[in-house]
């Protein structure tokens, strides 16, 4: 039962084949059995379990509020959650309960959707690796999957891969079973990587089409709320309840009249689908590459016109990509004072003082190095080396680079689509021969989200990705090895019409 | 002109009496040292470089206009003074992590309205920006304003001086108004020295601002007083801006400096914490020669920041915050560029008309301005322009005005007197309002109209206006009956009373009638004394003339 997706768990509540609380309450067993991957900072098992009585409720009276009416959702834990603890992963943060919901959330819980938790990550979604926050770093649960134990042989203990990040907790959760979605949150790749990761669909839509109220900002003008599924159906079913204008967020944009729900059999003939000669860097090992080509081929043989295109700024685009991260990042880390909320230094021999040590005591290093971005600036100038191996996915391999660096390997092929506001979908398509799951990002023209997700489905269709609840799941011990990386682009190009944002103005001085 | 004068106080203020002398050319005379405008000194003879005595200020304003609005700027939070601390504050305000601002339609009309009041060019798109500084009561440690593209630019306010040996000569000047930005309000640090702590109210934070920026265009604490006061005025008119100084809703920073005429400007500083126009003027005078006394002992203007102690009248220096900061300015990404719309036509297609600002519908709206008001009166009325300046400048008081002469017969150059000095004297002394007045309009009005037609006389009938400030409520009519005010025009009562008078003083009815008419008015005092001034004059004068002859 927890292995389906959504639509068919949800037909299971339906038809009564499973009450709304047992299946939370499996969910809330599955959290616990599952602890060792560190995937959640809070487990809301109270709330979860009255949201799901009210749930099982409306489906006994055969009046669902929709397609997620009982389903368990996680969500990573820098979106605010009503009188939830919303730790950003910080000591900072550490005790502090919003006293709203984000909007994403809000429609959620809204549609009767069943919060189970609230999901670790990088310190204030600062990384790739959920490896840099304050309650400790994310185990990737193909870590503990048959293949990739029997494959290498891995000790569990001390050979567990990452689940990429930030959202690695979120990505967990989905694909530890606990959760049938969860939120992420995509400023540079933090919803794709992790996705990746942990063979999940992992959507970041269109800039604007998801509210942003309520997200814990880390790169205003780039971060998305992401939508991490198994199927790339039940992201469409999500992005449909999700999209939206929010009064509350100015940049949001009205959703496109589209298709509601995924065409079966989208027919790809009439798409075309670019393959950028700069994505294929040096250091993609032979098994990402014979995935794309797969793929590629698969696009051809249907009737598809696949090209190769090139995006020439490539580039240049992870350069502007951390000058603005760091200056918005700076920016709006300069709340965290110990005054309104969140930590306070016990140092008060001044205002100036207190705000220094709460800042010290609060933030880890990655963080507080944001502050030191003015002098960095002029070193930051100089062009990172694309990829020049693959990146270690292996925990104490990972460690072995700074969190920027690593950051830097990990975004280049991600943030693009963040710097231009696209949407891109990241989806598996293989297990690598070390059992660990590869993955393909497709990135698509603005608020085409939906038609991107069709081609994603087609995909998904054809390249027969297992799902881990195939595998039997164990923390017996094995050997290690290296994985491979995370995932390919592909993009389809198209003309890309600019973003049309207007600014909202809200008639509120009406009292 | 006592009336006047006090009406006067807050347009015209007076620069300290004892330093300075107001010419007919309204340059101020600050300790014998010229501070006109460099401008007409530029055209005036060249003097020796080097010259204390040429040096000149140089002030510019920069002023913040708290919008009159229900709500904040960026919030849902109300907007009110005096609530209780922290009473009014949104999640937004408080800068709890994931708040967006949603901008305040009103706010940006108000803007939108003030700049095409000051002839702005209202930008088409203006743009938000974040400017950073740490300070308690800023508690996203940054301000969102508009630094690179504010909504209007390149403005005029036109002001007048009053000049001339009776300061009833009036002078039109102009200041030009660079840019209006909109931006928040900062919260309120309280800081209470017995227990070693600092208060936080953000009740303000986050509240609507309008800065207006004025190009170093002015020369004297004057000029930059009676410019605030128009602003003010117009602020008022247009209902964007309370303007009230003392509470905050108006905060004048001045820009002040010296330099010989024609020469670069000179260092300067700014000076803060001045809470009335009158201060205003003290603050930047003070400050002007200050600089000047610091160049001429050989020493050198510090670029600082200054406040005004209201107390010692001095400008003295703030503790300064390392100096030269850093604000880090950066665009605020989380609010698109503000768009307003020339008019309904160039609105673009489906977006709903009544959610955009469209400047056509705004200027359509405006109020009658203070000049055009001021205009208007002394074309109707054939008032002195000296009166219209006084009936704009205190609020209410042109309504009461109007409404006075509506209910009455009397010219308008009649009543001008009567509401500018005897009310407003009134009022003043008072510290009262036009609308706090317990002489209602038409209440004067009907003093004057028994007065006009010859009931009392004129000194009878500035009795009577004290008996009903005295008495909210009752009428002139049964003030002059109970107390017998009314004019004596019983001829039989006169003619003994005259006689009385004339029998008693025969050496003056001798002068007269040695041709020393002049007399006569001693004896015509004699009788209003006698009837406590309520014999009427003309029949008084026959009377006495006739005994007399």
């Amino acid at each position: 039962m927890l292995g389906l997706t959504i639509k068919q768990v949800s037909l299971a509540l339906r038809e009564g084949r499973i009450s709304a609380t047992e299946l939370c309450r499996r969910c809330l067993n599955r959290i616990k059995k599952t602890q060792h991957l560190n995937a959640y900072i809070t487990v809301t098992e109270e709330l979860a379990l009255k949201q799901a009585q009210e749930a099982e409720t409306r489906l006994l009276q055969g009046a669902p509020k929709g397609p997620l009416d009982g389903i368990p959702f996680a969500v990573k834990d820098n979106f605010c959650t009503e009188n939830i603890r919303t730790t950003c992963a910080s000591r900072m943060l550490r005790d502090y309960s919003p006293p709203y919901n984000a909007t994403v959330v809000q429609k959620l819980i809204d549609q009767g959707a069943v919060l189970v938790g609230k999901t670790n990550l990088d310190e204030f979604a600062m990384g790739s690796g959920s490896t840099d926050g304050a309650w400790g770093p994310v185990r990737n649960p193909w870590s503990y999957a048959a293949p990739y134990r029997e494959q290498t042989g891995a000790s569990p203990d001390s050979d567990w891969v990452i689940t990429g990040g930030s959202s690695g907790g979120s990505a967990a959760a989905v694909a530890s079973l606990s959760s049938y979605l969860a939120l992420g949150s995509d400023t540079g790749g933090s919803t794709r990587n992790p996705g990746a990761l942990c063979g999940l669909v992992a959507l970041k839509p269109t800039y604007g089409l998801l509210s942003r109220h309520g997200l814990i900002p880390l790169v205003n003008s780039m971060d998305a709320p992401g939508i991490l599924t198994r199927s790339v159906s039940d992201a469409a079913v999500v992005l449909g309840i999700l999209q939206g204008l929010d009064i509350r967020d100015s940049t949001t944009i009205p959703p496109p009249s589209s298709l509601a729900e995924l065409p079966e059999d989208f027919d790809v003939k009439n798409i075309c689908v670019g393959i950028p000669k700069e994505y294929h860097a040096p250091g993609l090992s032979e098994e990402t590459l014979a995935q794309w080509s797969r793929v590629a081929d698969m696009f051809e043989r249907a009737g598809a016109k696949v090209e190769q295109v090139s995006l020439p700024h490539t580039q240049y685009s992870i350069v502007c990509y951390h000058v603005l991260c760091h200056a918005e990042v700076a920016s709006n880390m300069a709340r965290f004072d110990g005054l309104e909320y969140g930590h306070r230094s016990e140092v008060n021999s001044s205002t100036e003082a207190m705000y220094a040590s709460t800042r010290h005591e609060g933030f880890n290093d990655v963080v507080r190095g944001q502050d030191s971005f003015w002098e960095l600036l002029p070193a930051s100038t100089e062009l990172p080396a694309l990829l020049s191996q693959g990146p270690e996915t292996r925990y104490s391999d990972f460690m072995q680079e700074d969190n920027r660096t690593r950051s830097t390997q990990e975004d280049v092929f991600t943030q693009p689509a963040n710097m231009a506001g696209l949407p891109a979908v990241s989806l598996p398509t293989a297990l690598s021969r070390r059992g660990l799951p590869i993955g393909l990002q497709l990135i698509g023209p603005a608020v085409q989200d939906m038609k991107l997700l069709s081609v994603a489905q087609w995909i998904e269709q054809r390249v027969g990705f297992p799902s881990i609840s195939d595998h039997g799941d164990s923390r017996k011990s094995s050997i290690d090895t290296r994985s491979c990386p995370p995932y390919h682009p592909h993009s389809i190009p198209s003309t890309c019409p600019a973003l049309s944002r207007a600014c909202h103005l809200i008639p509120k001085d009406v009292l | 002109m006592a009336a006047s004068y006090v009406a006067a106080g807050e347009l015209l203020l007076s620069v300290n009496k004892r330093t300075s002398i107001l010419y007919p050319k309204t340059s101020c005379l600050i300790r014998g040292i010229n501070t006109t405008s460099f401008r007409r000194h530029s055209e005036s003879q060249p003097r020796a470089k080097s010259d204390p005595q040429l040096l000149v200020g140089v002030v510019g304003l920069e002023i913040h206009a708290q919008i009159s609005s229900n709500t904040k700027l960026f919030s849902g939070s109300q907007v009110r003074f005096s609530a209780p601390p922290n009473s009014l504050v949104s999640f937004f305000d408080g800068s709890l992590p994931g708040t967006l601002p949603v901008l305040n339609r009103r706010c940006v009309e108000a803007a939108v309205m003030t700049g095409l009041a000051l002839n702005c060019t209202i930008n088409r798109k203006s743009l938000f920006d974040r400017k950073h500084y740490f300070y308690a009561d800023l508690p996203a440690g940054y301000q969102i304003t508009q630094q690179r593209r504010p909504i209007a630019v390149d403005g005029i306010l036109t002001y007048s001086l009053h000049g001339g040996r009776k300061r009833s000569q009036v002078i039109r000047k102009t200041a030009t108004i660079k840019q209006i930005q909109l931006e928040q309000d900062s919260g309120k640090s309280l800081h209470d020295d017995v227990h070693g702590q600092t208060l936080i109210d953000l009740n303000r934070a986050g509240v609507g601002l309008m800065e207006l920026v004025m190009e170093p265009e002015m020369s004297c604490g004057e000029e930059a007083a009676a410019a605030v006061r128009e602003l003010q005025l117009i602020l008022q008119a247009l209902g964007t801006c309370q303007g009230n100084m003392s509470e905050g809703q108006m905060r004048v920073d001045a820009n002040v400096s010296v330099h010989e005429p024609g020469e670069p400007l000179g260092v300067r500083t700014e000076v803060k914490n001045i809470n009335s126009i009158r201060f205003l003027a003290k603050a930047i005078d003070f400050e002007i020669r200050r600089q000047i006394d610091v160049l001429q002992r050989g020493g050198r203007v510090q670029n600082e920041t200054r406040a005004y102690d209201s107390k010692s009248g001095e400008t003295i220096p703030m503790r300064d915050k390392e100096g030269l900061q850093d604000y880090r300015f950066m665009p605020e990404p989380n609010l698109p560029p503000l768009m307003v719309y020339e008019d309904n036509a160039s609105l673009p297609s489906g977006i709903d008309a009544s959610q955009m600002v469209v400047v056509q519908k705004i200027r359509e709206g405006l109020p009658e301005l203070p000049s055009v008001k001021r205009d208007r009166l002394v074309q109707t009325y054939g008032i002195l322009p000296e009166h219209s300046f006084t009936l704009v400048n205190e609020d209410g008081l042109v309504e009461y005005f109007e409404a006075v002469l509506k209910a009455t017969k009397k010219e308008p150059r009649k009543v001008i007197g009567w509401v500018t000095n005897e009310l407003l004297g009134h009022l003043k002394q008072r510290d009262m309002s036009v609308s706090q007045s317990p002489v209602s309009a038409p209440a004067l009005a009907e003093l004057l109209e028994l007065q006009e037609t010859g009931h009392i006389s004129s000194s009878v009938a500035k009795r009577v206006l004290q008996e009903m400030w005295r008495s909210p409520g009752t009428t002139a009519l049964q003030i002059i009956q109970e107390q017998e005010l009314g004019l004596v025009s019983d001829a039989p009562q006169l003619h003994s009373i005259c006689q009385e008078v004339v029998d008693s003083h025969p050496e003056e009815v001798q002068a007269i009638r040695n041709g020393n008419k002049k007399v006569l008015n001693k004896l015509m005092g004699l009788v209003q004394r006698e009837t406590k001034g309520r014999a009427d004059p003309v029949l008084v004068r026959a009377i006495l003339q006739e005994k007399t002859s």
